[in-house]
């Protein structure tokens, strides 16, 4: 579902290739043994080796490259033996050594693949060019002092993953997608939070626009888009700005370009980014990184169901649609709460219970599944409730309010509340007796040819019965009398 | 009673443990020494206070009975090693006030092993240098004199000047240093001394101020080679704070020094001998083949191509190493700061400020070979050839044991000789740089003097990890040199 | 290849050295005299050769993902030229 924008020179195809700074879950950082913790007093989680003191050295954390390996995994990719740490030379204040330390001409990582769901129900491949193991660096506080800028190190030299997207994305709902399933791929695999708030995610969007089947266009990188929504808001704005330069007989210029989610518009960093020349070079305090035989394998054997596989299983085996399947793998939690539920129940009105009932309401009350007052065997004893007709669906959402205020098993508040569905024809036929006796004119209408009424009768009966009569005896018997 | 500034660290332990005298008595009279050599600007720091506290807690532990291997030996720390509490400079202005807060492996190493600290050795700014005239701090002046009525003031080799000025000047007993293309075996040879650097990986470089990373390592100056040996085990061992520490146990280097040479093959690669060596070199080195010989080693010539390309080699991949590793130097969370209008002015005032112009021209070439548009035709071309040299030594290491030149191409030269030129004064490392560039172990031991009364040196080079065979080889040279010449300044002390 | 001043001017600006007009003159026969002694370099044969980064023969050796440092901000700041509530400051740096 390529978004082509219609210009004045013809239509306009977006090119977007995006890269993804994740913090890898582990304890301490990738080089050092202080905390990797977000939210400390500042400089507190900080290390001679973090804050750069003459004559430290980095020692490389076990935990951060076998995260980096799991995550290739999950992406499909190639795991590359051998890994070559780099310096990337630049100054900035929060970066202690003078340089990052990352990985430039041999990365973890090599190439690899994932499906990305789109909101039509389609689904589309996005490459993967690479994954590498770098230092995060420290935070500037620019906004506290009118001369001064203030560095706190407790980020800095923390493991991030940069996972670097193919130019395969076609504009701010892929990106959004592409974004949400390498979120969902991290969790799934607990290799990285995905918190973008904390900046546990972060993304640099690099956008090009060409008319379709031309070559790449000159592509501008947009950095600071800390959020699923702002990297809509900055394609949407940069893609128009780029259409517009070109359209108006200008250029792009290869530049980074800053987010700016006040003014909501990018702005350029060229000043900056002139002088740039990273003088990349293998860190002469690290030895090549391999991987020790049967690491990968040992690693794939602890790999979970990956969200793509998930879905593919539950179109596969419960015949879910695709939109149902991705809601319902998007957490890992959520899938497998599903899973509980479904026990012996139908997968597809287990689907509808989960996603239409239990997360309507928790996503109005803004509660994560975990915070549930509805365990996934309660809900399940719900549904098994109605399937053996113990209870109606109606009925059934009555009970299930209940259940969500009290806490209560299905069965409990059926029983308690006398909620078991009237299945005894006698009974039920005792009352449709009473019915017909009630409303002569109706009967007479009804026999006379007015079909519609059978509803009326149908609900009189229901009436009577506090809801509890099985509709389908109901309807049958209902039938029989009145023909 | 004994010259307590004159003895050996093996002789010195003895009468400890014998209480002949104390820690206490033998620092005394190395600080008394230091106070009387000012002069020769050995050190950036003195610590005599410290000193004084250790030798008597030193003292303490050999009456409890529980001393360690150099126990109450007053030693010189090269002021690259940075010391918990004491003032580390590197002998550059941009870290004048720097404290550190923690003890370098190696440092550490020799407080756990029982020595007394006299202070911070004065030494060439970051290391860089080949003649302690590059210090902030003013340029350390040997304690030798030519014998031909010149009283120029001679430079004591770079860049841990300090510590060889002081071990020879016995000022301090023996002293630490760190060689990254020659600085302790070249100033070990100018001020005739035993000075060696250990196998690449042998000691941490954990709290050493990193000139190049690649290349750097500690290793010890003493007055003998059984000195250099007991230094060196107390300095060594696995460090798994350095990932290019080497997980391998430390043999007893002193123990090794009871063997002989015989039959031992020692390489004489012919590509050291070059053009415009003064005669009195290739001499010395000729006597240093005989001693050998005729302790019964069998001499091999050898050949090790590259050599020719060892120093244009370094003169890249340090100065590329240096560039970076000395990017810290920021003013920002230590170190001098020369504020400007914003971030970037501060960061160039605190650097023009802060370094001196040695270090300064370093980080250029640095910069430069590491520059887009340079990496491939400098950078990695050095690495390449720096293949090549190694492999040298690999194939030539399959055919002897140890290989024997000299250690610098010429004698102490006078302070101001050879500044005008910064490839003239790199020149002085021709001998000492290849065996840098492949990690070897190598020391430099004094075996005579040349026609001006200076200390000439020979270098051993030995196999990675066969410190021992190079100590036995230098021991060998040492007994047969018989060299006991004392520079000027503890001569007239004696006097 | 031969440096100029308008390489050394661009050098001195990523090594962030300040550099007045004097100095870049100064430096810039130096530079060239070095620069020209490494180029020797150039004559050997390199073909199929790997560079070598390290000398040592080992691979990279990993740590245990444990918390063993940090936790002493009054040491990370001791030697700070400038500090304030914890932070180490710096001037104004405008994005
Ligand atoms: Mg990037
Ligand atoms: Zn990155």
């Amino acid at each position: 579902m390529s978004a082509l924008i219609k210009g004045e020179t013809g239509e306009w195809e977006i090119v977007i290739g995006m890269e993804i700074h994740a913090q890898v879950t582990a304890q301490s950082k990738l080089f050092s043994g202080s905390a990797a913790d977000f939210g400390a007093e500042q400089n507190t989680q900080v290390s001679f080796v973090d804050a750069a003191m003459p004559g430290m050295l980095p020692v490389l954390n076990k935990v951060c490259v076998e995260q980096a390996v799991k995550t290739g995994l999950g992406l499909n990719a190639v795991i590359n033996k051998t890994s070559i740490f780099a310096r990337k030379n630049y100054f900035y204040a929060d970066l202690p050594q003078g340089y990052q330390i990352s990985q430039f001409e041999d990365p973890i990582v090599g190439l690899g693949k994932i499906e990305i769901d789109l909101p039509d129900g389609t689904t589309k491949d996005i490459g993967i060019t690479r994954l590498h193991l770098e230092q995060d660096a420290g935070k500037s506080i620019h906004d506290q002092h009118p001369t001064k800028s203030f560095v706190d190190l407790n980020r800095s030299g923390c493991a991030l993953m940069e996972i670097v997207s193919e130019p395969d994305i076609r504009g701010p709902e892929e990106a959004a997608a592409y974004i949400n399933k390498i979120r969902m791929i991290l969790r799934y695999l607990e290799t990285c939070d995905g918190n973008m708030d904390e900046g546990s995610m972060r993304a640099d969007v690099n956008i090009s626009v060409r008319h379709p089947g031309d070559e790449l266009g000159t592509r501008a990188e947009i950095k600071n888009v800390n959020s699923v929504k702002a990297i809509g808001q900055a394609i949407d704005f940069e893609v128009a700005r780029q259409i517009e330069l070109i359209e108006g007989g200008g250029d792009v210029v290869q530049e980074t370009r800053l987010w700016d989610p006040v003014k909501m518009e990018t702005r350029s960093m060229r000043s900056k980014e002139e002088a740039h020349d990273y003088r990349y070079f293998p860190d002469p305090d690290l030895l090549p990184l391999v991987l020790e035989d049967g690491l990968i394998e040992k690693i794939k054997a602890t790999l979970p169901e990956l969200p793509d596989e998930k879905k593919h299983r539950f179109m596969k085996d419960y015949g879910l649609s695709l939109y149902d399947s991705s809601v319902l793998i998007a957490e890992k939690s959520r899938a497998e709460y599903f899973e509980n539920v479904i026990n012996d129940n139908d997968p597809k009105l287990s689907a509808n219970w989960v996603i239409n009932e239990l997360l309507g309401i928790l996503n109005k009350e803004s509660k994560a599944l975990e915070d549930s007052p509805i365990s996934a065997e309660q809900l399940g004893g719900l549904i098994a409730l109605i399937t053996d007709d113990t209870i109606s669906g109606k009925i059934a959402k009555e009970v299930f309010a209940e259940m969500y205020t009290s806490g209560k098993d299905a069965a409990v508040i059926v029983d308690e509340k006398g909620l078991k569905q009237v299945t005894d024809t006698g009974a039920i036929d005792a009352i449709i007796d009473k019915v017909i006796e009630a409303n002569p004119d109706n009967v007479e209408k009804y026999k006379g040819g007015k079909d519609k009424l059978f509803g009326f009768f149908v609900g009189q009966v229901m009436k009577e019965t506090g809801g509890k009569a099985n509709p389908k005896i109901v309807n049958d018997l209902l039938k029989k009398k009145l023909s | 009673m004994t010259d307590l500034t004159n003895m050996t660290m093996a002789q010195a332990l003895k009468s400890l443990d014998n209480k002949d005298f104390t820690s206490v008595e033998i620092t005394q009279a190395h600080i008394d020494a230091m106070a009387q050599a000012k002069d020769l600007n050995c050190f950036i720091t003195e610590t005599p206070e410290l000193a004084l506290e250790q030798a008597a807690a030193s003292d303490a532990r050999r009456a409890a009975g529980n001393a360690g291997a150099l126990d109450g030996i007053p030693i010189a720390m090269k002021d690259l090693f940075c010391t918990k509490g004491v003032r580390t400079t590197a002998a550059s202005g941009i870290l004048e006030n720097f404290i550190p807060q923690y003890e370098s492996t190696v440092s550490q190493n020799l407080l756990n092993a029982g020595t007394v600290s006299l202070g911070k050795a004065n030494l060439d700014q970051f290391a860089m240098g080949s003649s302690n005239t590059t210090s902030k701090f003013g340029n350390v002046i040997s304690p030798w004199k030519k014998q031909n009525g010149s009283n120029a003031d001679l430079v004591p080799g770079g860049s841990s000047g300090g510590s060889a000025a002081a071990v020879s000047a016995r000022i301090a007993m023996a002293a630490t240093g760190t060689d990254t293309g020659g600085s302790i075996r070249q100033p070990a040879a100018f001020c005739g001394l035993a000075g060696i650097k250990p196998t690449y990986g042998r000691c941490s470089r954990w709290g050493v101020v990193a000139f190049a990373s690649s290349l750097d390592q500690a290793g010890a100056f003493a007055r003998n080679v059984e000195d250099s040996a007991l230094l060196l085990k107390s300095m060594c061992g696995f460090d798994p704070k350095d990932s290019t520490s080497a997980d391998i146990t430390v043999p007893d280097f002193a123990a090794a020094l009871t063997q002989d040479i015989k039959g031992k093959k020692i390489g004489i690669p012919k590509e050291y001998r070059i053009d415009g060596v003064p005669d009195e070199i290739v001499k010395l080195w000729d006597n240093g083949i005989d001693m050998l010989k005729d302790a019964g080693a069998e001499i091999i010539d050898v050949s090790l191509p590259h050599t020719k390309y060892a120093l244009p080699t370094y003169y890249v991949i340090a100065p590329a190493e240096a560039s970076s590793n000395l990017a810290r130097y920021d003013g920002v969370r230590y170190g001098t700061r020369v504020e400007g209008d914003n971030l970037d002015k501060t960061y160039e005032n605190t650097r023009a400020a802060g370094f001196g112009d040695e270090v300064i021209r370093r980080i250029m070439i640095g910069t430069y070979a590491l520059s887009s548009g340079y990496y491939d035709a400098y950078y990695i071309k050095a690495q390449k050839v720096r293949r090549l040299i190694s492999n040298d030594f690999k194939s030539v290491f399959e055919k002897c044991d140890a290989l024997l030149t000299p250690t610098a191409p010429s004698a102490a030269f006078a302070i101001g000789e050879n500044e005008d030129d910064p490839v003239k004064m790199y020149l002085n490392d021709v001998f000492t740089i290849p065996a840098s560039l492949a990690g070897l172990p190598g020391m430099s031991v004094p075996a005579g003097l040349d026609s001006d009364g200076l200390p000439l040196g020979l270098q051993i080079i030995g196999r990675p990890w066969d410190e021992e065979m190079v100590l036995r080889v230098g021991q060998t040279i040492e007994t047969a040199a018989n060299f006991t010449a004392q520079p000027q300044l503890a001569t007239d002390k004696a006097a | 290849m031969s440096i100029t001043k308008k390489d050394v001017a661009k050098v001195a600006n990523l090594a962030r050295i300040k550099m007045d007009d004097a100095k870049l003159e100064a430096l810039l026969p130096q530079l060239t005299n070095i620069i020209g002694f490494v180029e020797q370099l150039s004559e050997v044969d390199t073909d199929n050769v790997e560079p070598l980064a390290s000398v040592v023969d080992l691979n990279a050796r990993l740590r245990e993902d444990e918390v063993t440092d940090g936790g002493y901000p009054k040491e990370i700041l001791a030697n700070a030229p400038e500090e304030l509530e914890g932070y180490f400051v710096v001037p104004k740096v405008v994005e």
